[in-house]
């Protein structure tokens, strides 16, 4: 086994790259962007009642399991996913599968993965990788955010699939079986652009889709009447690190979703995605000046209260424009 | 976000600096490509921002521990990333329950048993645990 071969790319996020790294090793090529797209991986919430580490939980994508499982029922590829009751049969499986000669993608916890960098490793335990082979004891492992392809201790892989928390892995693992002869993109790239627009849009609950932007605007203008100057920096901080920095590609995943568009527009033929992806490109950018002013505005924690006003506006700048790109979207003629 | 715009402010704690992750820019054509990057400032300052309040916090808890106000499990959680509702699963207890074996009256009177799984889930020795501050 210890030949195993996969080639590695990486990828600015997990489970996209884990997406493309698989079906490219299957023979289908498709980008990060695409597998992303498709998988209608761009979304935000933000849930002021949940709090994750002391601070309430904000997220730029969709929920984790959810794009692996779009792109391949979208190209029609047979997949299998499997949880599992103990860490024992969960590397029982993957041993099995391994030797059948295919590579495995599983969930885990950044925090059990020792060759990532101590600055990373918190407890968020809906991290992507692939087990590719292995050798002795050691899984040989392709982790998308790593420039290179690793290593990891069995012990340390059943921790890291066995995290508790939330979401808990549960061993979770997922490989794919057969691929079909052609694949239509098209197909899927419009039912990915729907579903999307469909998130963004419709949810009738302020805590999800572009809604939840405006109730996080809202909050930040509240924050410096309602919260410590310290627990408000800190919040603050939460919001530019999810936007930027868990596995991104920056201005949380605007600029890989625009990546999207203009790869979708090229493929298709269609100038009005080319021009969204400009757009979309504006508003990533848009993000990106939020958080330098989110982080600028945490270094000084005694500034006065229009920064957090005029934070807020910003980032109410950019729902608005992402509410006007998406409504626009949702209504192209396929 | 232009490919010359992608910022590299390099992650110099806590071995950050050890990977440098992709982002997605446009080039002179205007085009999507992925350039690395070692990091940037604001995002940089908001993960550093997180790693010294959980710093503050073990200060803080070292000398509570010292005291006697409060049993090292405390600390070692808070070392471990890890708050209570995370703890309690880890453990298999109930959240009341590991608060209750955060009071260091109740820590001294936790059978082998227990302290061998809060030893297990901190990845110490039970001696590290109950010497802990002492």
């Amino acid at each position: 086994m210890s030949s195993a071969q996969f080639l590695h790319c990486q990828h600015a996020h997990c489970e996209s790259g884990v997406t493309s790294n698989l079906l490219q090793h299957e023979g289908i090529h498709i980008s990060e962007p695409m597998a992303f797209g498709i998988g209608a991986g761009i979304f935000f919430a933000h849930l002021p009642f949940v709090k994750v580490s002391g601070t309430p939980g904000t997220t730029f994508r969709t929920w984790p399991g959810a794009i692996f499982k779009r792109v391949t029922q979208r190209l029609h590829i047979d997949i299998h996913t499997e949880r599992f009751r103990t860490p024992e049969k969960a590397m029982h499986a993957l041993d099995n599968v391994l030797a059948a000669g295919k590579p495995v993608g599983m969930l885990s916890s950044v925090y059990y993965l020792p060759y990532l960098p101590e600055a990373f490793r918190f407890h968020f335990n809906a991290h992507n990788i692939v087990a590719y082979g292995k050798e002795g004891n050691e899984y040989l492992i392709s982790d998308p955010v790593m420039e290179d392809v690793t290593r990891i201790a069995p012990e340390d892989l059943a921790k890291a699939r066995f995290a508790k928390g939330t979401p808990e892995p549960r061993g979770f693992m997922y490989y794919i079986k057969s691929v079909p002869q052609t694949v239509n993109f098209e197909r899927a790239i419009q039912a990915g652009i729907k579903q999307t627009c469909f998130f963004m849009l419709s949810p009738p609950l302020p805590w999800f889709g572009n809604k939840a932007i405006f109730l996080l605007a809202k909050k930040i203008k509240q924050y410096p009447h309602k919260l410590p100057p310290r627990k408000a920096a800190l919040y603050l901080g939460n919001i530019i690190r999810m936007q930027e920095e868990i596995g991104t590609g920056g201005g949380g995943f605007r600029f890989l979703y625009a990546a999207f568009l203009q790869e979708a527009g090229e493929m298709m033929k269609r100038d009005d995605l080319l021009e969204y992806s400009k757009e979309l490109t504006t508003i990533g950018d848009a993000w990106r000046n939020f958080a330098y002013h989110a982080a600028r505005l945490m270094k000084d924690r005694k500034s006065d209260l229009v920064n957090f006003d005029e934070l807020s506006e910003l980032l109410h700048k950019c729902g608005e424009m992402e509410k006007d790109l998406f409504t626009r979207m949702s209504k192209i003629k396929w | 976000m232009n490919v010359n715009e992608v910022p590299q402010d390099p992650k110099d704690f806590r071995e950050g600096d050890k990977i440098k992750k992709v982002v997605y820019a446009v080039d002179k054509e205007g085009h999507y490509t992925n350039v690395t990057s070692a990091g940037w400032e604001a995002e940089n300052f908001a993960t550093k921002q997180a790693w010294d309040a959980i710093d503050e916090e073990m200060a803080e808890t070292i000398e509570r521990v010292r005291k006697g106000e409060v049993s090292p499990i405390l600390y070692f959680m808070q070392k471990s990333l890890m708050d209570i509702s995370i703890l309690a699963k880890y453990a298999g207890k109930w959240q009341w329950q590991v608060k209750r074996h955060m009071k260091p009256a109740v820590f001294k009177k936790l059978s082998p048993a227990m302290l061998q799984t809060y030893a297990r889930i901190f990845n110490i020795t039970v001696d590290e645990l109950t010497g802990f501050g002492k």
